[in-house]
């Protein structure tokens, strides 16, 4: 039971990986003036539910199945996903608004957040590997 | 009608219309009308006119004003073999003046140019009279080249323009001679010579730069070689001032003059009622005279000879300036009397220093151009342009384009310096002559390669220059002047009136004027009694003649710090204040078929790159080294080869280029005007179809746009309806689609019609309009539904949507809820609901930007219709809002007037279309935040669908990187933009600031008003993405900050006042008042929509107009006299001094204005003098004036002459027209009044002195 947790987890944390890439390049596309920006919002903003739940799914579930101290890990990159998308204001357009992307160094912190997860991410993935190759020669 | 038979049209017959109703049935739409048929799109010829058309048309556009200016004529006269073929009669003018006109100014020696200024100033608001324009022309054909200086002066109506003519015709004398003596030896000399001449002339005649760049003249003292001139200016200042006639010509120079003159005599009428001038002129031939006998000496020599001629007559020129141009200062300087006269002298004196600076220092440009071949050159290309009919395209044409717009007249008058960099430009031509007497014999040739190789780092930066010594200590009041040296001698008078100039110079002495430390809590009177100037960079003379335009370009800070610790100690914000498409009374227009620009930063070449040699140049703002491309080698005005530095690019901080089809993705759109009209219930009750309609049935013809100008009309209640003004069809035609979910166009072809071929429809709908929804009972207004429906209609070519709602939307798509409390108005804790409530307009704007359509929104509404939401529709798609609360056409007629006059600006000012703009600065700054109205594309690049002459920017600066290896730093906007004749035109502006090593420096250079103006931006974004209080707090926090980082560092005085450095010193009343203005006061109660609006003009307001909302002038208008008076179309405009905002100020005995920018108010005391009351008010006493009075009435009294054009005089000043209240003083509404008083105290704010307790409370905190 736990190998197939973990396995999961594993798969889902590629995926948030991959997404954080897929933010990083948009966001440096964005910065370099490839893309406008506002269909670069309008792509990232798609992908900003799927990775919120992505994240919190891994949360819940690492709760649920009482792994305190990965939980505990996740929770603040997961609360920190959620404030981010309640307090979108009503007229924005997602977190990502493109008439404001620009303004204040605001992609410039969007980058940094990504990279950050992008970190985070990475660390998780080598300790679902870890602990679901634990949990395979347990069994 | 019924929408539950979808598919059947109903045909309406109206008494003015066929009224169709279209539903549609999946795809399929119904024509209910033949006419209507939408399947087979008619091309529509007039549509699809190629660009060819338009390039015709354009000259026209140009050519139109040009009567107004007095130049045109003057450029002809300098070609010798051009003056037979003066066409100036104005008529001509349509063609050749466009183009031309600057040509003209240039031939003008530059001591006109920047006297023109001047005189712009003083009369700014008179456009230059027509007629002279066309009487000249016959005059100078048999005038010689110097003839044709006076000309140009002469066409000014004014006497006490002559000064100018002093030095310029000099110059220009000993131009041409030094051409025609020197022809083949001496080729490039002469040309330099003939160039300084001719370039003044470039410099742009409107030049506002008189004003502020008059007291830089005299700061300027940093420069070292500004130092010969100043002393001359300053002790032919003097001299005007203590003696006005000092230097008087000798007798027999005059008698010659005179009798030169005789010809001439024409000018005379020129300037009507003043003797002056004609002695100004007469002064002029004298000196040409003089100049002329000289001629066959050497260069070297001319200069020097000319410099003597010069200077005599100038200071006695001087002298008369001094005593008009006080007066005609547009704000009374009382300050700084002495400006004025600087700037009039200016010229000359610059001229004959330039020679000296060339020995001591290198200027990038200035420096290495000689700039004396951009006068022949001018002329030349004049010539060219003229045997080829002006259709050159590889020629580089500079021109004088004209305002289109009928505002011109109000540049004259309200902004007083139209183009300052281009006016102040003009100086560096004379470089070339004067070659510096100490050194006399380094030739030319051999000093120009110096120049160039000294590369822009090498520039010294004003304070450098600042620091070389004062050396000549003799009082200068000799009027004769031999040489050089006696121009060093009168160097005391400078300091003492250099100190009179109060924050003008940083370097006079130890302690800049700027720097001197000011007890807030002492000096009561803070304000001073004239209008605020913007601080002169502190930059030697050469570039601040180039530099741009404060009204166009300004920085918080003008002087730069050199890293981001510096200004992190400071704390002061760092931004620029942009106004790029200002309407401007002169500009040089520059078609070529390169453009030059830096190969890496694509920055265009501007008057502060460097060449290094003559086929490479620097970027100034990524120091690339770039090659000169072989066209630009060629100056096409003296069809000279090898001197790129004299082309007009180089010499004018502000130009327009006429883009090629690389700036183009697509043939330039034609002007597309779409309104879009509320008339519901509640609209057709307010009434203001009946002011539109009447608005744009005068001002059809006056649209800007070509012969493929398109209109269309949409009104809206809970349908939508579309017209039909199909050429050919017998009435306009009503289709009505009620199918507002899913919006389509009924007949995609014919509801965007040409505005000449169906010029009888669109008369005949405009007519009906306003009576056709009388009977309305619909109240719901499907706003969004009806959006989209533009949008779809824009969408094929971009253009201008006139949004006119009166209420919330309430039908489909954007509907609104009301948001607001009105408990909560006068809360003092949360004011929620400044954002949007939906997405949906600020996407629409999106869709808008993408299709190169702005969305201009015209809210007249009674009750609350949330603007916060609504203003995102023009806020991103770079349109313009426009807010008339309780609007409503009788109960309200101040309003009505008020749309009314406004929608005349707004239909008939200038508009570019398909817009963007780009900031670029110098490596190492950058900008991380944009206010005004806009959406940012990329890091620097502003979408712009529509850019009209009235919308102003911020950016906000930071440094990244230590600006420590150079001493300057460089802005560039660059907006391209397809104007409404279809041409693609590019308007760059170059703004260049000296870079400041310390923290004294910095805050010497604070241009507080434009720090608050930014500051008011921030505080706006603030409020909407956090709350009002944190941006309240922040805008408190950033006075005590900023004053406490000065008391500690700057200020070793350990006082226990408030200490400002005297350039911050207004900076606590402005903070002040904006958290009283209407946008962040709390306390006080403010309707929601009135606060959104005021943060919406804060955002997109430029500076000059943002002030007055921020900080209203007050006047005292009942005292009214003529002394130190101005004079504008022939009218006399007071000067009353300004008052400062506080209830002591009011006397019950007097009456006040309050210029508040879109409202004035005259508050009449009780005991008011009834001579007063009688003579300008028309009535008897004050208890029979009315409650409501909006008018002043035209009363045959001086009292009433003065008070009327004062207040026209202020009201000609800005683009929208302000109402006027006449404001008892036991009447209710004396509160609004009141509440403008922001010194004082009210029961929610703290007042002026209260405010610096607080402040220094903080401090001490």
């Amino acid at each position: 039971m736990e190998a197939v947790v973990f396995i999961f987890s594993l798969l889902d944390c590629c995926a948030l990986i991959f997404l954080s890439v897929y933010f990083i390049i948009t966001l440096s596309d964005l910065e370099c003036d490839y893309i406008n920006a506002r269909s670069c919002c309008s792509k990232l903003n798609k992908w900003v539910a799927p990775e919120l739940v992505g994240h919190t799914l891994v949360t819940v579930l690492m709760l649920i199945s009482l792994h305190w101290f990965i939980f505990l890990l996740n929770l603040p990159v997961a609360t920190w996903n959620i404030y981010r998308y309640i307090m979108v204001p009503s007229g924005n357009m997602g977190v990502f608004d493109p008439t404001e992307i620009h303004n204040r160094g605001q992609l410039k912190s969007h980058m940094k957040e990504a990279m950050i997860k992008l970190g985070f991410h990475l660390l998780c993935f080598f300790m679902y590997l870890y602990s679901m190759i634990l949990a395979l020669i347990n069994d | 009608m019924n929408p539950s038979t979808p598919g059947l049209p109903v045909h309406h017959q109206l008494p003015e219309f066929t009224q169709t109703h279209v539903h549609q049935v999946g795809d399929a739409i119904q024509p209910s009308h033949p006419l209507s048929s939408p399947s087979p799109p008619a091309p529509n010829p007039s549509q699809h006119q190629g660009p060819a058309q338009n390039q015709m048309q354009v000259p026209s556009e140009y050519g139109l004003p040009p009567q107004n200016y007095i130049v045109p004529s003057g450029h002809y006269s300098q070609g010798p073999g051009k003056m037979t073929s003066l066409p100036l009669d104005s008529q001509s003018g349509d063609y050749y003046s466009g183009l031309y006109t600057v040509p003209t100014q240039n031939v003008a020696t530059p001591n006109t140019a920047s006297q023109q200024a001047g005189a712009q100033q003083m009369y700014g608001r008179a456009p230059p009279a027509p007629h002279a324009v066309g009487s000249t022309p016959g005059s100078f054909q048999g005038a010689s080249s110097s003839a044709s200086h006076l000309q140009t002066s002469a066409s000014q109506p004014y006497s006490s323009f002559v000064n100018h003519y002093n030095s310029p015709a000099t110059h220009s004398a000993s131009s041409s001679v030094a051409s025609q003596g020197f022809p083949s030896t001496c080729g490039h000399y002469a040309l330099s010579t003939v160039s300084n001449a001719a370039y003044p002339s470039i410099s742009y005649p409107s030049l506002p730069a008189g004003d502020p760049y008059g007291p830089q003249m005299f700061t300027s003292q940093n420069a070292p070689a500004v130092r010969p001139i100043r002393d001359n200016s300053f002790s032919g200042q003097n001299t005007a001032v203590s003696h006005p006639s000092p230097l008087p010509p000798p007798p027999s120079r005059q008698y010659h003059q005179q009798q030169s003159l005789s010809g001439y005599s024409t000018f005379s009428w020129s300037a009507p009622g003043l003797p002056s001038t004609q002695d100004n002129l007469i002064r002029n031939h004298t000196s040409l005279a003089t100049a002329s006998n000289p001629t066959n000496t050497v260069a070297d020599s001319l200069s020097c000879s000319v410099m003597q001629n010069v200077q005599p007559k100038s200071s006695p020129v001087v002298s008369t300036v001094v005593s008009g141009a006080s007066s005609t200062r547009m704000p009374p300087a009382a300050n700084r009397p002495v400006e004025p006269v600087a700037s009039v002298t200016q010229p000359s004196e610059l001229l004959q220093q330039k020679g000296m600076q060339y020995g001591e220092y290198v200027n990038n440009q200035a420096s290495s151009a000689p700039t004396p071949l951009s006068s022949t050159s001018d002329d030349e290309e004049e010539e060219e342009e003229d045997e080829e009919a002006g259709v050159d395209s590889s020629s580089t044409t500079s021109s004088a384009s004209p305002m289109p717009n009928s505002y011109d007249a109000l540049e004259g008058g309200s902004y007083p310096d139209v183009l300052s960099s281009s006016a102040s430009s003009p100086a560096p031509d004379p470089a070339p002559d004067p070659v510096p007497a100490p050194a006399p014999a380094a030739p030319q040739p051999s000093k120009m390669p110096k120049p160039f190789g000294y590369g822009y780092p090498t520039l010294q930066p004003g304070y450098q220059n600042a620091t070389a010594p004062l050396n000549s200590g003799g009082p200068s009041s000799s009027p004769v002047y031999s040489g050089f040296q006696q121009y060093a001698q009168q160097y005391p008078g400078m300091n003492q009136l250099s100190s009179s100039l109060g924050g003008l110079s940083l370097q006079s002495s130890s302690q800049p004027e700027s720097l001197r430390p000011v007890n807030l809590t002492q000096e009561r009177n803070i304000l001073p009694m004239t209008p605020v100037w913007a601080p002169v960079p502190n930059l030697n003379l050469d570039l601040k003649k180039l530099n741009c335009s404060p009204d166009s370009f300004r920085c918080t800070l003008t002087n730069i710090p050199q890293t981001q610790a510096l200004l992190n100690k400071a704390k002061l914000p760092l931004g620029l204040l942009l106004h790029p498409f200002r309407d401007l009374t002169q500009l040089p227009v520059i078609t070529s078929n390169t453009i030059v620009r830096c190969r890496s930063c694509r920055t265009y070449i501007n008057p502060f790159v460097s060449f290094i040699d003559q086929r490479r140049w620097k970027c100034n703002l990524c120091y690339r080294v770039n090659d000169v491309p072989e066209e630009f080698m060629y100056n096409p005005l003296t069809r000279s080869y090898g001197e790129p530095h004299k082309r007009p690019e180089v010499q004018n901080s502000t130009v327009e280029f006429i883009a090629s089809s690389d700036y183009m993705l697509r043939p330039p759109q034609p002007a597309v005007y779409l309104f879009v009209l509320d008339v519901s219930h509640n609209a057709v009750e307010a009434g203001y179809l009946t002011v539109l309609c009447q608005s744009l049935l005068e001002n059809l013809d006056k649209l800007p746009g070509d012969s493929r100008t398109r209109i269309g009309f949409m009104t809206f209640d809970s349908t939508i309806h579309f017209y039909n003004l199909q050429e050919g069809l017998s009435q306009p035609q009503m289709l009505i689609v009620s199918d507002i979910d899913d919006v389509f166009l009924p007949t995609p072809d014919s509801l965007l019609v040409n505005l000449y071929e169906s010029k009888e429809l669109i008369k005949d709908l405009l007519n009906a309009l306003p009576n056709m929804f009388t009977n309305t009972r619909e109240t719901h207004s499907a706003l969004g539904p009806a959006l989209q429906a533009a949008f779809k209609l824009m969408s094929p070519t971009g253009g201008r949507v006139s949004v006119f709602q009166t209420q919330l939307p309430s039908l489909g798509a954007g509907l609104l809820q009301s948001r607001e409390d009105p408990n909560q108005r006068s809360s003092t804790k949360v004011v929620q609901h400044l954002g949007p409530a939906t997405d949906f307009y600020k996407k629409l704007a999106l869709d808008c930007s993408g299709q190169q359509t702005a969305v201009d929104l015209f809210l007249l509404s009674s009750q609350y219709s949330d603007l916060a939401s609504l203003a995102c529709m023009s806020k991103y798609s770079a349109g313009c809002i426009y807010y008339y609360p309780s609007f409503h056409y009788t109960h309200n007629p101040s309003q009505a007037e008020k749309l009314q006059k406004d929608l005349k600006r707004y239909l008939t000012r200038k508009i570019g279309f398909e817009a963007v703009m780009r900031i670029r600065c110098t490596k190492g700054l950058s900008m991380h935040t944009f206010h005004g109205n806009f959406f940012v594309r990329s890091t620097d690049l502003l979408s712009l669908a529509n850019i009209n002459p009235d919308a102003g920017f911020a950016v906000q600066l930071s440094i990244e990187e230590s600006l420590t290896d150079t001493s300057l730093v460089c802005f560039q906007t660059a907006l391209l933009y397809t104007s409404s004749k279809g041409e693609r035109r590019i308007r760059v502006h170059t703004l260049c600031l000296p870079v400041g090593s310390s923290l004294a420096d910095v805050y010497a250079g604070v241009d507080v008003q434009a720090a608050v103006c930014l500051l008011a931006n921030m505080a706006v974004d603030r409020s909407i993405s956090s709350s009002l209080s944190d941006a309240r707090d922040a805008l408190v926090n950033a006075v005590v900050d900023s004053l406490s980082a000065y008391g500690s560092t700057v200020s070793n005085l350990q006082h226990s006042g408030l200490i400002a450095p005297s350039s911050l010193k207004l900076f606590p009343l402005y903070v002040l008042a904006l958290l009283k203005q209407k946008a962040f006061r709390t306390g006080t109660s403010t309707r929601l929509d009135d606060r959104v609006y005021a943060m919406c003009q804060i955002k997109c307001q430029p500076l000059v107009h943002l002030m007055k909302m921020i900080h209203p002038n007050l006047y005292r208008i009942d005292r009214l006299t003529d002394e130190g008076a101005i004079h504008v179309n022939d009218r006399v405009v007071p000067q009353p001094p300004l008052q400062k905002l506080s209830a002591e100020k009011l006397t019950r005995e007097g009456a006040f204005l309050m210029d508040c920018g879109s409202i004035f108010y005259i508050w009449i005391g009780k005991s008011c003098d009834n001579n007063f009351i009688e003579d300008v008010l028309g009535y008897p006493d004050f208890a029979s004036i009315p409650q409501k009075m909006t008018h002043l009435p035209e009363l045959d009294t001086l009292s009433s002459e003065r008070a009327r054009s004062f207040i026209t005089w202020l009201r000609d000043s800005r683009p929208l027209s302000p109402v006027l209240h006449v404001v008892k003083d036991e009447s209710p509404a004396k509160t609004e009044f009141f509440q403008h008083l922001i010194e004082d105290r009210t029961e929610a704010a703290l007042s002026y002195y209260e405010f610096l307790l607080h402040v220094q409370q903080q401090i001490c905190k």
